[in-house]
């Protein structure tokens, strides 16, 4: 694992919470801090200086977007909320739904339990990643074909949750499917028909569609 | 085209087939705005600060250093004059002449989580932090969060008039001592359920944003009709001023038809803060305070004769209301389920310090169900009957309920008949049920619903190049409400499904519907669209007619073309000349549906067989089969869907959920996910089986389809309760079933010998 490549531009102060946020980066190639001169005051004693902000580049989707972000902002706030990449939905914002998940270097991971800095460095694909062009993807293709949903909520994790299940393991079996959707909680609870639509995401590939 | 002369379609050739859901694309592809991923321009982000405790008043609010804090742009408390709005207990479903019985950011604090402060910021994080900044001095005061404890003399008292409160109306038929004394077997039993939270995946929210003296609303809910009448009249606003839009949400099984007080506050803070707000609950205060089913306890008394006939059923349930005035029907099945002369039926409820509760997937009766068909399966194994017999032998020919009307159709019979055939039944039953330590039995129950109706305005349009634009107001909760509507355009016109396009659930460009819930969207919205088609298809018949200089009487419609009968002359709807001319034609259908005279009813019958540990006490599902008389499929994917998905819900009250309060705080201590364990995708039965039953009911309306989302949860809980009966021979009364209460029962019936 490379080690965390911190640039302080200005002048520094590393906060708690900068220092959590950078640390966490395990992954981070380069996380390049800036405090606009405004927020650079000594912080109080014990905290963040409020709005203290860095700058991260993220690579979503293939795409590269530099911005600024409070160390504290997860990667989930920044997709929604800062970004418009809405297609990653919130559902608890502390691990335990699966809602947001996204790919992180093609794992399925919580979005809401990851600093945007963290993702530093990282291929992040969200559910609208997994689109060519305006054309739906192979699992969510199958999504649709088998309504393997009904609110439609959790769906866009549920289907990065299945994209990430099938390209560790294309043919997989009923029970590492519902393993591969477990941390994804869907109350109207179309199990059966996530379950389905994983195996014909799963067939669709195979296909090369 | 008038509603009577329209009749249920013989044959379909799109209506009933797996039909993949028309809105797919948005949902899966990420481009679906759902209220909570709206952003507008300016937008600031609100949270609520709420009571931590189950019982206080506000004595003293000090929002000074939240204010001056950065990013904050407004707060609101009690304080502020604009605030001081009058809440009703349930906006959506106030029990008959129901006071205002609260204000938005009340002093008297009555459950944890009732609102006393607000904040908008510039972000979410500077928000509650904000909040975390409000000083607050409470005067705690005792509270009761036990139903039982809140009825007994000296309990602290939740509501001005006392703890107890209405239940919905009992039922009184026959003479009951009479019949207890002409049954063989009477038997009396208590049974209980828990308090279960809908927890929908989008949690409940609003964005709020003015322009001028008009209010636009970007809400989570089941119906924008009954939102936009909720905030018109918290604010005293003309209800033409107040838009509110709702074109996808995530989800609400009953918990999202009435305005939230964070709608009204998102409203406020907008206003304070001259800027559009985004007011979103957590997950945690989802669990608080938008609703619950409530816990029951249901003490239920039967008695049959030894050839199974049932002579007298008596429930006397109490229901934990929470801390506000709304209602739930326990007592519907038992009044009429099955044949029973004499039948009495009392229902109250407890105020308690907790969460109000609402409307869920069928309010109420799971839990009656819970209480009457474990009752059934126990009277049947005392007359040594298989409870599918001892079901059939009782089957009600007329709603007992209703004055001994009709039912339209009632299909309860093939349920239990077909049900049990594909399901295996007798060979099921009889296996033997294994002699390791895993053993497996299986149960069955059934349970009806009331699907509603109501009035729905809806406009189909049909362009010159033949596609159309269908314009309604109701909202699709995951349903299909969307699919169904299209389909029955696509039915009538010959257009196909990728050529509509649908416009639903804003109140400002949209035209009226009910709520989406009591199981009605397919009975109210379906044959407006159906009318509307049927319109449409008139005018066009009549368009030919003129260019073919033949008489109307002359014509049909067939596969999107108008056809002269004689086979001879044959106009595409793209070739007729009126059409291009005019730019489209206009049909619309309204109308309120209900048979005259008769009752509507959705009957199912759900089969469990489970796999139980008599030494760890675990319990799990091995599969299921859900047979559904709903009348009319109208998509078979998405009628599988919702059975298979109800079915779940049901396997969350028996197995799984349950709201736990802290007796010595008075606080729910399992307010998230993690603890509050709603069914996965491990807990899903490896086989899964729906079995559409139709009647093929022609009173119901002009669809023939009754209703199908809540009877999907009815009785699958109260299945699984009784395989597990049939497994080990113990009985739980008490849901969830957990391994404690299974091995605890058998410890017992150890020790008994």
């Amino acid at each position: 694992m490379k080690k965390p490549k911190i640039e302080p531009q200005g002048r520094p102060k590393l906060s708690r919470r900068l220092f959590f946020g950078s640390v966490a980066s395990g992954a981070a190639e380069a996380a390049i801090l800036t405090l606009p001169g405004a927020m650079a005051a000594q912080p109080a004693a014990g905290q963040a200086a409020d709005g203290e902000m860095v700058r991260a580049v993220l690579n979503i989707n293939g795409q590269t977007h530099s911005l600024s972000v409070e160390p504290r902002w997860t990667l989930q706030h920044v997709l929604r909320d800062r970004l418009g990449l809405t297609g990653t939905k919130s559902g608890c914002d502390r691990g335990e739904c699966g809602a947001c998940t996204v790919l992180i270097d093609g794992i399925a991971r919580y979005s809401c339990l990851t600093l945007a800095l963290e993702a530093v460095g990282t291929q992040i694909t969200t559910v609208e990643g997994l689109l060519h062009g305006e054309q739906l993807g192979p699992v969510q293709q199958a999504f649709v074909e088998e309504a393997a949903f009904q609110c439609g909520y959790c769906t866009p994790g549920q289907v990065v949750a299945v994209e990430a299940l099938l390209r560790k393991t294309p043919q997989p079996t009923m029970e590492q499917i519902r393993e591969g959707v477990s941390g994804n909680l869907c109350r109207c609870a179309a199990y059966n028909h996530i379950f389905r639509a994983a195996q014909r995401a799963a067939e669709l590939r195979k296909a090369g569609r | 085209m008038a509603e009577e002369t329209v009749k249920p379609w013989v044959e379909t050739k799109i209506i009933g087939k797996p039909i993949p859901p028309v809105d797919g694309y948005e949902r899966v592809s990420g481009a679906a705005v759902y209220p909570l991923d709206v952003i507008l321009p300016n937008m600031l982000y609100g949270a609520i600060l709420r009571c931590p405790h189950a019982h206080a008043t506000v004595k003293k609010i000090d929002v000074g250093k939240a204010r001056e804090m950065p990013g904050v742009r407004a707060v609101l408390t009690d304080a502020d004059p604009e605030a001081r709005v009058g809440w009703y207990a349930a906006a959506g479903f106030p029990m008959p002449g129901s006071p205002m019985v609260s204000r938005l950011f009340d002093p008297h604090c009555r459950h944890e989580g009732e609102e006393v402060a607000a904040v908008a910021a510039e972000s979410p994080q500077q928000a509650w932090d904000a909040v975390r900044a409000i000083q607050v001095e409470y005067d705690t005061q005792p509270f009761v969060i036990d139903m039982e404890a809140a009825l007994k003399p000296g309990a602290p008292a939740v509501q001005e008039g006392g703890n107890r409160a209405r239940g919905f109306p009992g039922t009184k038929r026959g003479d009951v001592g009479k019949g207890f004394a002409e049954a063989d077997v009477v038997l009396e039993e208590t049974y209980r359920t828990s308090c279960l939270i809908h927890v929908p995946m989008e949690v409940h929210g609003s964005v709020a944003q003015w322009d001028g003296d008009r209010l636009n609303v970007w809400d989570t809910n089941q119906g924008p009709f009954g939102i936009q009448s909720d905030i018109a009249r918290a604010l005293n606003m003309p209800l033409s001023k107040v838009r509110v839009i709702s074109n996808y949400m995530g989800g609400g099984f009953g918990s999202k038809q009435e305005a939230g007080k964070y709608t009204i506050i998102a409203a406020l803070l907008a206003q304070k803060a001259a800027r559009p707000v985004k007011l979103f609950l957590t997950r945690e205060e989802t669990f608080l305070c938008v609703g619950n089913r409530p816990a029951h306890i249901m003490k239920l008394k039967a008695g049959v004769k030894k050839d199974g006939t049932l002579t007298a059923l008596q429930l006397t349930a109490m229901g934990e209301l929470g801390a506000y005035p709304t209602f739930s029907m326990v007592g519907g099945q038992v009044g009429e389920l099955y044949k029973c002369p004499n039948v009495l039926i009392d229902e109250t409820q407890a105020y308690i310090n907790a969460g109000q509760q609402r409307a869920f997937r069928a309010p109420g009766y799971p839990q009656g169900n819970w209480a009457l068909e474990q009752m059934m399966d126990a009277l049947a194994e005392k007359i040594g009957m298989d409870p599918v017999e001892l079901r059939l032998k009782n089957i009600p020919t007329v709603c007992q309920s209703s004055q001994d009307r009709p039912y339209t159709s009632i299909g309860l019979r093939e349920c239990l008949t077909e049900g049990a055939r594909v399901f295996g039944w007798k060979d099921a039953r009889s296996r033997p049920k294994g002699d390791g330590a895993w053993v497996r039995g299986v149960g069955v129950a059934s349970g009806l619903w009331g699907p509603g109706s109501g009035p729905a305005t809806v406009i189909v349009k049909l362009n010159p190049d033949g596609s159309v634009n269908l314009n309604m107001g109701a909202a699709d909760l995951g349903t299909g409400t969307k699919t169904m509507a299209a389909s029955i355009v696509a039915e009538e016109l010959g257009v196909p499904l990728d050529r509509i396009r649908i416009e639903n659930a804003d109140t400002g460009t949209t035209q009226y519907s009910g709520v989406s819930g009591g199981s009605k969207t397919v009975a109210a919205d379906g044959p407006p669209v159906r009318l509307a088609a049927l319109e449409v298809k008139r005018f066009l018949l009549e368009m030919a007619a003129e260019q073919l200089k033949v008489p109307v009487s002359d014509l049909v419609f067939q596969d999107g073309a108008i056809v002269a009968q004689a086979g001879a002359k044959k106009l595409a709807i793209t070739d007729l000349t009126q059409l291009r001319q005019q730019q489209g034609i206009v049909g619309v259908g309204r109308g309120r549906f209900v048979p005259g005279g008769k009752v509507v009813r959705s009957f199912a019958t759900h089969f469990a067989e489970v796999e139980v540990n008599t030494r760890t006490g675990e319990m799990r599902v091995l599969r299921m089969l859900a047979a559904h008389d709903s009348g009319r499929v109208m998509n078979l994917l998405g009628y599988r869907n919702q059975v298979l998905g109800g079915f779940l819900q049901g396997l969350g009250l028996a197995m799984t959920e349950r709201r736990v309060m802290d007796s010595s705080t008075g606080k729910m201590v399992n307010a998230n996910f993690h603890d509050y364990k709603i069914p996965t995708a491990k807990d899903a039965p490896g086989e899964m089986t729906c079995l559409p039953i139709d009647p093929h009911d022609t009173e119901c309306n002009i669809l023939g389809a009754k209703g199908l989302g809540e009877p999907a949860t009815v009785p699958a809980a109260t299945a699984i309760a009784n395989a597990l009966h049939h497994a080990i021979g113990v009985r739980v009364t008490a849901a969830p079933i957990t391994a404690a209460q299974v091995l605890t029962l058998l410890a017992e019936r150890k020790t008994r010998g």
